[in-house]
């Protein structure tokens, strides 16, 4: 079987333990995430550990790609100790502010310096901004086809992917030839767990840092710049009711309840 | 005068049948259409899908933009990404709008890439702002930041929708749609996408989304044996079961079906009754369309108290056994 080589894409985000602490700056609009701790999202181990399974079953190398500001080598030294054979960091300010557009460029021409890739991993969908839209898009930047939600993967032949595409009640099986762009789902494995060995792995590597002008990037594409869409406004969200608090003997507590949502026509009148 | 003009929803059908959100975005985009004097159209691709033109077309859409070809029968984004680009450069729509289903968000940002322009993302309000751009409210953080994205130069302005966020209009039936034909250039040598299976499940029971009433427990239900109580409560008063997710993990209630929050269902009953929810923000987000809010939990400083309407403070197995008895003697 020819070795596949694949490139794991993956997100820092903040520590969903800590995101009560982001807070709004009123006056820029910004989100102050000072002090909060990056980490690798759930998904994003499950895109790692589905590369290196084919690594396993096929041969090849598995690279961890990742952008952010200095600081994020912390989740790509992870990617690394789980068994993660480089890893590189796309890191310049120019990079700062980019939505999913002007990230997925600057991921795609990383992508191509590092010679390309059999299988472009991503997480469905990163757990801040949700959006799952990187993925896709690196795809359309670097001509792949793309297959997200996926929940099942195989190889097949000399040169496909099996998948299985996980959609509202039901799924799509396709056939598609490699190179490809494939984000999973995280019931697609079971990520493994760091050993020493991956630890002892992770001093003999360094993390590849690569400004914009190392990929080769279009200042123009990237960054805020590049970002076709801008945040106009930001607020935090009211949720705040009534709370009337109804107390009592649960029966007498219960026919009130039923009274009031009969007034409020909630319920239908008796 | 504009080149970019009027708006169009991608309306996503699965084995022949429309997605609710489409018709949804319809709703949405008639008020966007009214209020900017343009006109709603609807994309829909598949196979032998003709005859849903009629439903658009009562649904709210001005036009429907029909490709209909056997190499369209199931989705593949190489595939339905040629056709939206035709249908974009052809048409130069102003706005377009796609259900975050799997799907859609699937297709989205790889036709957004295509046709080089930005697309906010799971929007749960839209808007025109006074400079006569498209405002996408996007919920952060599990929802609890909202941020308003916009598109300033780059067309189609475009953005996918949370189902469930937005109000279908009334059918209004015999309402006509005129039908253009979308011409399938391609063959199915030039895809690198083929389809080996698909299996889509028959529904047997009315989605949570629809449901008039909803009844959702959280982790606080404390068991199987006491979830039936939810479920029995539910059965009284004929509403549909929704959970948070740890009840989803545990095996009380199903993920797919009944999980309600921001990466699950979005509900806008008239009558939400959350028991034993503590009310984290992404569960809350899904239910802020509620018209009417209860929240039953032992904990009295419990935050979905704060966005409850009414809330009762206490053990579920003594309050909703009582529940069901007032509900009945009412009824």
């Amino acid at each position: 079987m020819k070795p596949i080589n694949s490139v794991v894409c993956i997100k820092p985000v903040p520590d969903q333990r800590f995101w009560d602490k982001v807070s709004l700056d009123k006056k820029t609009k910004t989100l102050r995430r000072t002090g909060i701790p990056i980490a690798l999202g759930p998904l994003d181990k499950n895109a790692l550990e589905e590369a290196l399974r084919i690594r396993e079953a096929s041969g090849g190398k598995v690279t961890a790609i990742s952008m952010g500001p200095p600081g994020t080598e912390e989740i790509l030294e992870w990617a690394i100790v789980l068994g993660a054979d480089e890893a590189v960091l796309l890191t310049d300010r120019a990079f700062a502010g980019a939505d999913t557009w002007a990230t997925a460029y600057a991921l795609a021409w990383g992508i191509k310096k590092l010679g390309g890739a059999d299988v472009v991993f991503f997480g469905n969908e990163s757990l801040d901004g949700s959006t799952g839209q990187v993925g896709p898009q690196v795809a359309e930047f670097l001509d792949m086809p793309h297959v997200t939600h996926v929940n099942k993967l195989d190889l097949v032949g000399e040169d496909a992917l099996r998948a299985r595409f996980h959609i509202e009640h039901g799924f799509i099986d396709v056939e598609v030839k490699r190179p490809v762009v494939i984000a999973v789902e995280k019931t697609i494995n079971e990520p493994r767990c760091p050993t020493l060995w991956g630890t002892i792995w992770l001093r003999e590597r360094k993390i590849i840092r690569w400004s914009a002008d190392d990929v080769g990037a279009d200042k123009a594409k990237i960054g805020l710049p590049g970002s076709p869409t801008q945040v106009s406004d930001v607020i935090t969200i009211e949720l705040k009711r009534k709370s009337e608090i109804l107390s009592g003997e649960p029966s007498d507590v219960a026919r009130l309840l039923v009274q009031k949502l009969q007034a409020d026509s909630a319920l239908p009148k008796g | 005068m504009k080149e970019h003009k009027g708006i169009l929803v991608f309306a996503e059908q699965r084995a022949g049948k429309l997605s609710s959100v489409g018709l949804e975005l319809l709703g949405i985009g008639r008020k966007i259409a009214d209020k900017q004097q343009e006109e709603l159209a609807a994309v829909l691709i598949g196979h032998k899908v003709g005859p849903l033109a009629d439903e658009l077309g009562e649904y709210g859409a001005d036009k429907v933009y029909l490709a209909d070809n056997l190499l369209l029968d199931v989705y593949r984004s190489d595939a339905y990404t040629i056709l939206m680009q035709e249908v974009i450069q052809q048409y130069k729509p102003n706005i377009l709008i796609m259900g975050a289903t799997c799907i859609g968000a699937d297709l989205a940002p790889r036709v957004a890439a295509k046709v080089n322009t930005g697309l906010s993302a799971h929007c749960v309000g839209f808007d025109i702002d006074d400079q006569g751009r498209f405002v996408g409210q996007v919920p952060g953080f599990g929802g609890a930041v909202m941020a308003s994205v916009i598109c300033p130069n780059h067309y189609p302005q475009m953005a996918t929708a949370r189902p469930g966020f937005f109000e279908k209009l009334e059918r209004q039936k015999g309402r006509k749609a005129e039908v253009v034909k979308v011409d399938v250039k391609f063959k199915e040598e030039d895809l690198k996408i083929k389809v080996v299976g698909t299996f889509v499940e028959e529904l047997k029971s009315r989605p949570l989304e629809d449901a008039d009433i909803v009844v959702a427990g959280g982790y606080g239900v404390g068991g199987k044996e006491n979830w039936k109580l939810v479920e029995e409560l539910a059965g009284v008063l004929g509403a549909g079961v929704g959970a948070t997710r740890p009840p989803c993990d545990e095996g009380w209630a199903d993920l797919e079906r009944q999980m309600i929050g921001q990466s699950g269902k979005t509900v806008r009953p008239t009558l939400y009754i959350g028991v034993g929810i503590s009310g984290a923000m992404h569960h809350l987000v899904g239910i802020k369309n509620s018209k009417v809010v209860v929240a039953i939990n032992k904990d009295p400083n419990a935050p979905i108290f704060q966005a409850a309407d009414y809330g009762i403070v206490g053990d579920l197995c003594q309050i909703i056994p009582r529940l069901i008895e007032a509900m009945r003697v009412s009824s």
